[in-house]
């Protein structure tokens, strides 16, 4: 497929890793902020090919991982009454609640169903005047104007019967996170490069400024990531810190101004809790007051649910980079995609369950080591 | 989750006033949002997320990093041993 294909090629990526060795000459901890990234580099061996030394640590970017265990109760309260058609994207509904999932849900006789986009969800909406339909509106950035077109679309053909449980999470606010931790060890950042594809980047301006930190904008495939890496390893060889944007194909530095329009009607920022990392200030948006009316929580009352997250998994610190899957007493043993313990191995997206999924059982750092000349050596 | 598929744009159409189209993605047609993207014709390539179209996609900046590694590869960079 035309622009999946050549960005697959493995006579350029070769060539990249070959640029790559070139230009380094001392160990670096880069994080990859999404976990479509994270799932790209485990999948095709990334951090395998690299010089050792470079590090790829693992970010928190997977909405499915980091949404707050008290919002899948919300979720499985309201799918539990009988009056409600309950939409959700597919790797949502085998991510463990406290009370369960929502495929258990369904097979209880619930009315769960699957949607490829929240626009379907409407649709069912205006199918089923009788029913209650509610969509499960997760994501990062990327996600948000698909979710608020189907708010708005809602609003807009006076559907009384569709409503959105709203679990939106924010790339910025936990980029900063990760660098306030004192056991930060991150160097330069791999940027979500379809979130700036909706957003843009002006908003990472401000981190590399205040962190002096590389921040490169980066795609999807293998040859997009080993390039963002080429750029990242540039800057930080150099001594620089500066946004660069690796993914120009569809990134701009004010991103997309028709969803930025509609995310900033439909949708304000609040404080957001993150499943294994806790509750971030600013670090998330909710329906904003026009469209209130819209909001499941309201709408079916459980707002007050709170659940408190009785976690013996070290997610938290995966998330942050701090640590990495194989790190993990329960990795691949009490803790599996089957038997998850935590948000990193909730879905295929989580480090955990990606490295689980593609056989990385055991850690292959030490088996390459940089040597002081900067030659890579056995 | 953020999973972004290029495809290649059919046909455009409206639905509720609202603009849509048939975007093809390697033989497998789905029906497509295509609001935020209002000058697209059909034969040029956007990037989509859960049925949305998110971007056009820049099919000169697509070609950027190809000449960049052909470029240096004219110079013989990538062959010298470092």
């Amino acid at each position: 497929m035309k622009f999946l294909d050549e960005f697959r090629d493995g006579e350029t990526v070769a060539k990249l890793v070959r640029a790559i060795e070139r230009r380094v000459t001392r160990p670096w901890t880069i994080m990859e902020v999404c976990g479509g990234q994270t799932h790209t580099i485990v999948k095709y061996g990334i951090d395998e090919v690299l010089p050792a030394g470079i590090e790829l640590v693992h970010g928190p970017g997977c909405p499915v991982c980091v949404t707050p265990l008290e919002v899948l109760d919300k979720a499985h309260t309201i799918a539990s009454r009988p009056e409600v058609i309950f939409c959700s994207f597919g790797d949502m509904l085998r991510v463990p609640g406290s009370r369960g999932d929502l495929l258990q849900l369904k097979s209880q006789g619930a009315d769960v169903r699957i949607v490829y986009s929240p626009l379907d969800a409407v649709q069912l909406a205006a199918a089923n005047p009788q029913r209650q339909v509610v969509f499960f509106a997760i994501g990062f950035e990327t996600t948000a104007p698909a979710n608020a077109m189907a708010v708005w679309l809602a609003a807009r053909r006076g559907l009384t019967n569709f409503s959105v449980l709203v679990s939106h999470v924010l790339v910025p606010p936990a980029i900063a996170a990760v660098l306030d931790a004192p056991d930060n060890r991150v160097q330069a950042f791999l940027g979500p490069g379809h979130v700036c594809t909706v957003v843009g980047y002006a908003e990472y301006e401000p981190l590399v400024a205040r962190y002096n930190v590389p921040i490169v904008v980066t795609g999807f495939e293998p040859v997009d990531m080993l390039e963002g890496i080429l750029m990242t390893v540039g800057q930080l060889e150099a001594g620089e810190a500066r946004l660069e944007n690796q993914y120009g194909r569809v990134v701009v530095r004010d991103g997309n101004p028709a969803s930025v329009a509609l995310i900033g009607d439909v949708f304000e920022v609040c404080d957001r809790k993150w499943r294994g990392v806790g509750s971030i200030p600013r670090s998330g948006w909710r329906l904003s007051e026009a469209y209130r009316q819209f909001d499941a929580e309201r709408r079916f009352e459980v707002e007050a649910i709170e659940t408190t997250e009785s976690s013996v998994c070290i997610s938290g610190q995966i998330l942050r980079g701090i640590k990495k899957p194989h790190d993990c007493p329960a990795f691949g043993s009490t803790c599996t995609p089957d038997t998850p313990l935590g948000a990193t191995m909730v879905s295929a997206e989580g480090a955990c369950a990606a490295y689980f999924a593609y056989g990385r059982l055991k850690s292959v750092d030490g088996a390459r080591r940089l040597q002081p000349s900067g030659e890579v050596g056995v | 989750m953020c999973l972004g598929i290029p495809g290649k744009v059919v046909e455009t159409f409206r639905d509720h006033g609202i603009l849509m189209g048939k975007v093809d993605f390697g033989g497998v047609s789905k029906r497509v949002c295509l609001e935020h993207v209002p000058d697209i014709t059909a034969g040029e390539y956007v990037l989509v997320h859960v049925g949305f179209a998110l971007a056009k996609v820049d099919e000169a900046e697509a070609r950027r990093v190809f000449d960049f590694l052909e470029g240096m590869e004219q110079l013989g960079e990538l062959d010298e041993v470092p």
